[in-house]
């Protein structure tokens, strides 16, 4: 029986090995630098311990702008984006004809690179010398005025970060819920069709139940990744994020450890942890709420 | 409610090089009267699933006209035609417990029909009991057996009192033993509720034992429609009469010559009327009497006893198939010991066919 263990344990060390000094270990070492106060990185040594860190960095107003805008672009491109996603497969379920071109057309901005997809923006949304920008030619057209998309008031580069967000994270989406109904049975929907249900109802009462493990793994990913969101950020308004009053939570820990006026492992450990203690809560609700409405 | 089938005709586009179409239904003619259980038995790319899609309204006719009692129903879409289907896989919603699934159709009606869910849940169980699942209605569909399952989509299909039940398959997924209860089961139900039932089947022992009359298709032809019994003993051509019976029939090449049939080298019966011609002889298991002086004869291969009945195993020159079973009755004694075996043939269980036509000839 020993013998067999050792074997059992001999087959996991490599991968016990990799992840331990990998994740494991990194993962526990943010969590003690994050109670450590003052840490130096150059000189491995610290003042003492306690909770400071975590004070300061839930009062740094860079923190706390991070923050807000993290949760206006989780709050906002979650719900629309996964939403989105679920009217167009549907929509691309119901056709087809030119169903693959069309499937063709909603995944290329996922095998787009970000800072390309950044590049177009760019050309939609910014002011140059040269143009307004090929939104503000429009928005003029109608007669409206021109709006400084990028480096303007806070809701208009808000509105371009949402925009971008969803625009990016959505042929991901389209992708896995259009397979997903397309396997489901198509005798269901003739059950119900036999049976006179209206569209709406087949698709509240019989679709979406029978999609709903992916539609939630959607959701969890999609918070996951909103609250990682950083290169979004920068691929629109570049590394100074706090300046721009654009920065991410993660981009706050980027710019405490590397960041101009970086050099804070500390403060970015807390931070850390506190979006790790965000992101948990999160995903913690969204499985008691599946519980009830996801059926495997 | 009776239902009639006009020229009924669907065809499928061809996909291969040819792009010949494929008739699935060819130009079906046929009333089903008010209350009866029909079964429509075929082997399987026959059409018959085709015609039950037709039926339901799932698919629309290539040509021809349907209709429900008086009342064309070719063209109305199959949520309107107060049909109950009852799938193949059952189709059962996984997600709800067998009392929502059973509900699910009163939940659609609308206007005046609305129902209160005291009187849905009512009819349900009404429903429930006459199949004998009213125990189970918290279960998801997932935690019953295959039979009960099946109870539940007839359950589902039965709720709204349809003027026709269809049933694709309905025993396929069952194993034997359930087969046959439920086979029973589906026969009590219709007669209870009287509703006209249409169902589709390849087993013919299934469509025999319970249909009050059977269709029997190929190739998207109907090639007979009668009684079970009549069907089986009067068969048309030689794919009914080999469809048919179990074991099946056995074919023999012969002729006819001189007003007297021959299998091989015997004359087994005397045909007085036919002229001269190559023949398909069929000859049912029990149409075979032992005879010491009978006309054909056989090399003895074995005997198979099965209790009420011994089945003699035997080969013939002349047989179509690898040999030749006759299944009779258990008080007679075969010498295993001789080669040959000698049979006297009952003349309403031989049946003969024209050679190239496959079309029987009376005599």
């Amino acid at each position: 029986m020993e013998k067999r263990n050792l074997k059992g344990w001999l087959y996991l060390l490599p991968a016990i090995v990799f992840l331990g000094f990998f994740m494991v270990y990194p993962l526990i070492d943010v969590f003690i630098y994050s109670f450590e106060e003052g840490y130096n990185s150059a000189s491995q040594t610290f003042f003492g311990v306690g909770t400071y860190n975590y004070s300061y960095v839930l009062r740094d107003p860079y923190f706390l702008q991070a923050l807000k805008n993290t949760f206006i672009l989780v709050i906002i491109t979650v719900p629309l984006s996964t939403g989105l996603a679920l009217l167009i497969s549907a929509g691309l379920s119901s056709i087809k004809k030119v169903r693959n071109l069309f499937q063709t057309v909603y995944f290329l901005p996922y095998v787009t690179n970000t800072l390309a997809v950044g590049l177009v923006f760019m050309i939609l949304f910014k002011q140059t010398d040269y143009t307004e920008g090929l939104v503000n030619l429009i928005i003029n057209f109608f007669g409206g005025s021109s709006v400084d998309f990028i480096g303007g008031p806070y809701w208009a580069k808000m509105f371009v970060l949402c925009l971008y967000t969803i625009w990016v994270v959505m042929p991901f989406k389209i992708l896995v819920l259009t397979s997903a109904l397309a396997s489901v049975n198509q005798d269901y929907y003739n059950a119900a069709r036999i049976d006179g249900t209206s569209r709406m109802r087949i698709f509240t009462k019989i679709t979406l139940p029978m999609i709903s493990p992916t539609l939630f793994y959607l959701i969890i990913t999609g918070f996951i990744g909103a609250f990682k969101a950083y290169s979004d950020a920068v691929a629109l308004f570049g590394t100074e994020l706090n300046a721009a009053e654009m920065n991410t939570i993660v981009g706050y820990i980027y710019d405490m450890l590397y960041g101009e006026g970086g050099g804070y492992p500390s403060y970015a450990s807390a931070a850390a942890i506190i979006l790790f203690a965000i992101v948990l809560t999160i995903t913690v609700i969204n499985l008691l709420i599946s519980r009830k409405h996801v059926h495997y | 409610m009776k239902v009639v089938l006009q020229n009924l005709t669907k065809k499928f586009p061809g996909r291969g090089k040819e792009k010949k179409d494929v008739i699935a239904v060819n130009n079906f003619n046929f009333e089903i009267p008010d209350g009866t259980l029909v079964g429509l038995l075929g082997p399987s790319g026959c059409g018959k699933s085709t015609t039950l899609n037709l039926l339901s309204g799932l698919q629309t006719p290539t040509e021809g006209k349907i209709f429900f009692g008086e009342d064309d129903v070719t063209h109305l879409p199959a949520e309107n035609r107060g049909i109950g289907l009852v799938f193949q896989n059952y189709a059962l919603y996984p997600h709800l417990t067998v009392e929502q699934n059973i509900m699910f159709p009163l939940q659609n009606l609308k206007g005046d029909k609305k129902l209160t869910k005291a009187a849905m849940q009512e009819k349900a169980l009404e429903a429930a009991k006459m199949v004998q699942i009213d125990g189970l209605m918290d279960r998801k569909p997932a935690e019953l057996s295959g039979g009960q399952q099946q109870r539940v989509a007839i359950a589902r299909a039965l709720v709204k009192m349809p003027n026709l039940l269809l049933l694709d398959e309905p025993l396929s997924n069952l194993d034997a033993r359930l087969r046959l209860q439920t086979r029973e089961e589906i026969r009590r139900i219709q007669r209870e509720t009287g509703i006209t039932t249409v169902f589709v089947t390849h087993d013919q022992e299934e469509a025999m034992s319970i249909s009050d009359m059977i269709v029997v298709m190929k190739d998207g032809v109907i090639n007979q429609i009668g009684k079970p019994q009549e069907v089986y003993d009067e068969p048309i051509n030689l794919f009914v009469a080999k469809f048919l019976g179990t074991p099946s029939i056995n074919v023999f090449t012969g002729k006819i010559a001189g007003g007297k049939l021959y299998i091989g080298e015997d004359a087994v019966m005397d045909v007085p009327n036919v002229s001269d011609r190559d023949v398909y002889v069929g000859i049912r298991p029990e149409g075979f009497v032992l005879s010491e002086s009978g006309a054909f004869t056989c090399d003895l291969v074995g005997v198979e006893v099965m209790g009420r009945d011994i089945s003699v195993i035997s080969k013939n020159a002349a047989s179509e198939g690898e040999s030749i079973r006759s299944i009779i009755s258990s008080e007679n004694v075969v010498d295993t010991s001789k080669k040959t075996v000698r049979f006297d043939i009952k003349p309403n269980k031989l049946f003969v066919f024209d050679k190239e036509t496959e079309e029987r000839i009376e005599f």
